[in-house]
């Protein structure tokens, strides 16, 4: 029991590897703040953009977020990553973490918001371009709101999953939670570090998992 | 002969709400029991209760001489004995009409499949759907809904039938064909509980009409005695509010 | 050689690839492994606890539920890692694959239990009551009555879910577990090209993409209807 302890809830540890591991949640929290608002802005292109009636831009937006839902994030990544220098662009981890995040969390965004532009009934556009709006008007004073409330519980878990995903950044050097707290157990050799950054997920991420469950409980019942 | 339902000093309460104050019923075989009253008056809690969807708080339910409330009864196989036709039908979306009628003597009745599928044909023909057994409930009306949930019942040969507003969901036009299969169940003797708002089957049909008001039994007779000279006030009111709609 | 030729002969030089198409095979097949255990242990785990959790016995759905939000709250990665690195100090080293099999399965097992356990509860009251009437006991009834229909109300969310979690098999990497990505990557430090990383990509499309068409046809043939 008291290797245990040891191992994963060394106080001695914890305290020295406290201020690298918080710099990591201050660098994740602003992660965060830069790829949500980015991908939700690639999320919303392409919802606007499937609103189209035309086949010929329906059709290949439709396979470009196929792909990217069938693509794996870190593969993504890599490819920047690794590749790009190849091409003679070398972008380094932030960069690449922000492009990666823009194609793969814009398509997941662009999935939902389009799903929540189509439940709202084609009468609401005609009212509203009934009184003089011009499209764009109606699509952001009448449609837009209205969808992102329909979708708001799939949003917000999107939101969870992209906040989650920052931590492929320590894949790429970007000092977020998760690499520097593997920085501090390579130097300390032992795990607590890493469990300081689990707790420290967890704290963070609990109060929306509960929030979400709630919501997604009432989705589904109300569909049922 | 004794009564094949007997219902003694039931109480129900929901939190704080006291629903059923203590009824007594008692059910002679081959009888039909119409319940009446208004909505809240604890007529469907006292149905749901005789075969344990509700727990009473106390009382007593003798079901065909058995406890229903005692631990020691296997409820599962009492029920079998019971059959409760719903408002909202209730049948299975993902089941045929013939599924739907078989489960329960599948998996409770431990009949074959083969068995089971000759007796619930036999349940389907006698509410008039034989042709429809390998329908979708998404695919029938809601009268031939509801009559496939009748089958569902009867195919298990239960000896007291209970029925819980069984036309309420119910387009006009459809009441007719489940109040005629009501009436040919009638006429094979069976033993029926109805709570309903169908006055005009209560009159054909009941034996006796039970008028229930705020979790209490106010009056009982034979139904010429309720619709045309109830004794109480409260009784009155109420079939004088029925009979102006 | 024009820059067109030249781009080819970087990112697609055939003489690369032939030498590691071997290699990307092989991950191609760890993967693909990695991915059906993950699938089926995780499905089925989440499948036991929303059953379990429909017994309704409070302190056990209390630590149900616990689990669920602790692996839908940490990032996959976070998970493996701490597996991995982990776990050999409590005196069990598990395997890259095991620790990633593990990690990802409990990762399943808590969105799994969560979008089962909505499908549950949203089957409307009257079909337990008219399935208890007839004699069913709970037991049949969740598993004749409720649990097809919560199955089927199901199956869209889970799709999407189980997708998302399994390409996480390319976090394995990261414990160097030889799946595709991870094969690639040694293959591009070794022969300074990166033409076996778009075969790996490329791999991933072949293996992926089917399956979330697939999802797609399944939405909307699933789409509910009473």
């Amino acid at each position: 029991m008291e290797e245990i302890v040891q191992a994963f809830f060394n106080r001695e540890i914890a305290t020295e590897a406290l201020p690298i591991v918080l710099q990591g949640l201050l660098n994740t929290v602003l992660l965060s703040l830069l790829v949500v608002p980015l991908g939700l802005l690639g999320g919303l292109i392409l919802a606007l953009l499937a609103h189209s009636r035309s086949p010929f831009i329906r059709w290949p937006l439709m396979a470009w977020v196929d792909f990217f839902r069938a693509f794996p994030p870190l593969v993504l990544l890599i490819l920047l990553f690794a590749g790009l220098p190849f091409a003679g662009l070398e972008l380094g981890g932030f960069a690449c973490v922000a492009i990666a995040f823009f194609l793969n969390t814009g398509a997941y965004y662009g999935e939902i918001l389009r799903a929540g532009i189509e439940s709202i009934p084609r009468g609401q556009v005609e009212a509203a371009r009934s009184t003089g709006l011009s499209g764009l008007q109606a699509m952001i004073y009448i449609v837009l709101p209205q969808a992102v409330r329909n979708v708001l519980p799939d949003l917000l878990s999107n939101t969870l999953e992209v906040v989650k995903l920052t931590a492929l950044g320590s894949v790429v050097a970007v000092p977020e939670l998760l690499f520097q707290a593997r920085q501090a157990q390579s130097v300390t050799y032992n795990a607590t570090p890493i469990v300081m950054a689990a707790v420290i997920y967890f704290l963070v991420l609990w109060p929306v998992v509960r929030l979400l469950s709630r919501l997604e409980n009432r989705a589904l019942a109300v569909r049922g | 002969m004794p009564p094949i339902v007997s219902a003694k000093a039931i109480h129900k309460h929901f939190g704080t709400l006291h629903v059923l104050k203590g009824v007594d019923l008692d059910v002679a075989e081959r009888e039909l029991v119409f319940v009446i009253g208004p909505s809240g008056s604890g007529k469907s809690t006292l149905l749901r209760c005789l075969n344990r969807l509700e727990e009473p708080t106390s009382g007593s339910i003798v079901v065909d001489s058995i406890d229903m409330l005692s631990p020691r009864t296997d409820i599962n196989h009492a029920r079998q004995r019971i059959g409760m036709v719903f408002q909202s039908f209730n049948l299975y979306p993902h089941m045929t009409a013939l599924g739907n009628v078989t489960l329960a003597l599948r998996k409770v009745a431990g009949k074959s499949r083969a068995e089971a599928d000759v007796l619930g044909r036999a349940a389907l023909e006698r509410v008039g759907l034989a042709d429809r057994a390998h329908h979708r409930p998404a695919e029938l009306s809601g009268g031939q809904q509801q009559r496939v949930a009748i089958a569902r019942s009867i195919a298990l040969e239960p000896r007291v039938m209970l029925f819980d507003e069984p036309t309420s969901a119910l387009d006009p036009e459809l009441v007719g064909s489940v109040l005629a299969v009501m009436r040919s169940l009638r006429e094979s003797g069976m033993t029926m509980i109805v709570v309903s708002h169908e006055m005009g089957f209560a009159r054909a049909a009941a034996d006796r009409v039970v008028f229930m008001d705020h979790g209490l039994i106010v009056e009982q007779g034979p139904p010429a005695q309720i619709f045309e000279s109830p004794g109480q006030e409260r009784t009155r009111t109420f079939i004088g509010q029925i009979q102006r709609h | 050689m024009s820059r067109w030729d030249r781009f080819l002969d970087t990112f697609f030089n055939l003489k690369v690839m032939a030498k590691y198409l071997p290699d990307i095979l092989s991950g191609v097949v760890l993967t693909i492994e990695l991915a059906l255990a993950v699938v089926i242990t995780g499905l089925l785990a989440g499948l036991i606890l929303a059953l379990i959790r429909s017994v309704g016995i409070r302190p056990i759905n209390w630590l149900i539920i616990f689990v669920v939000d602790v692996f839908r709250s940490l990032p996959p990665l976070v998970v493996i890692v701490l597996v991995y690195f982990g776990l050999p100090s409590a005196g069990f080293a598990p395997s890259a694959f095991v620790s990633t099999w593990m990690s990802l399965a409990l990762v399943l097992m808590a969105f799994a239990e969560e979008i089962f356990w909505a499908g549950i509860t949203s089957t409307p009251k009257g079909q337990w009551e008219a399935s208890r009437s007839t004699g069913l006991s709970f037991s049949q009834t969740l598993l004749s009555v409720i649990l097809p229909q919560a199955l089927r109300l199901t199956i869209a969310p889970l799709t999407n879910r189980t997708i998302a979690i399994t390409k996480g098999t390319a976090l394995g990497t990261v414990v160097a577990l030889h799946e595709i990505l991870g094969m690639a990557s040694s293959a591009v430090s070794n022969s300074y090209n990166p033409s076996p990383l778009m075969m790996g990509a490329a791999a991933y499309i072949v293996l992926f993409l089917p399956v979330v068409v697939a999802a797609r046809w399944i939405e909307s043939r699933f789409a509910w209807k009473r």
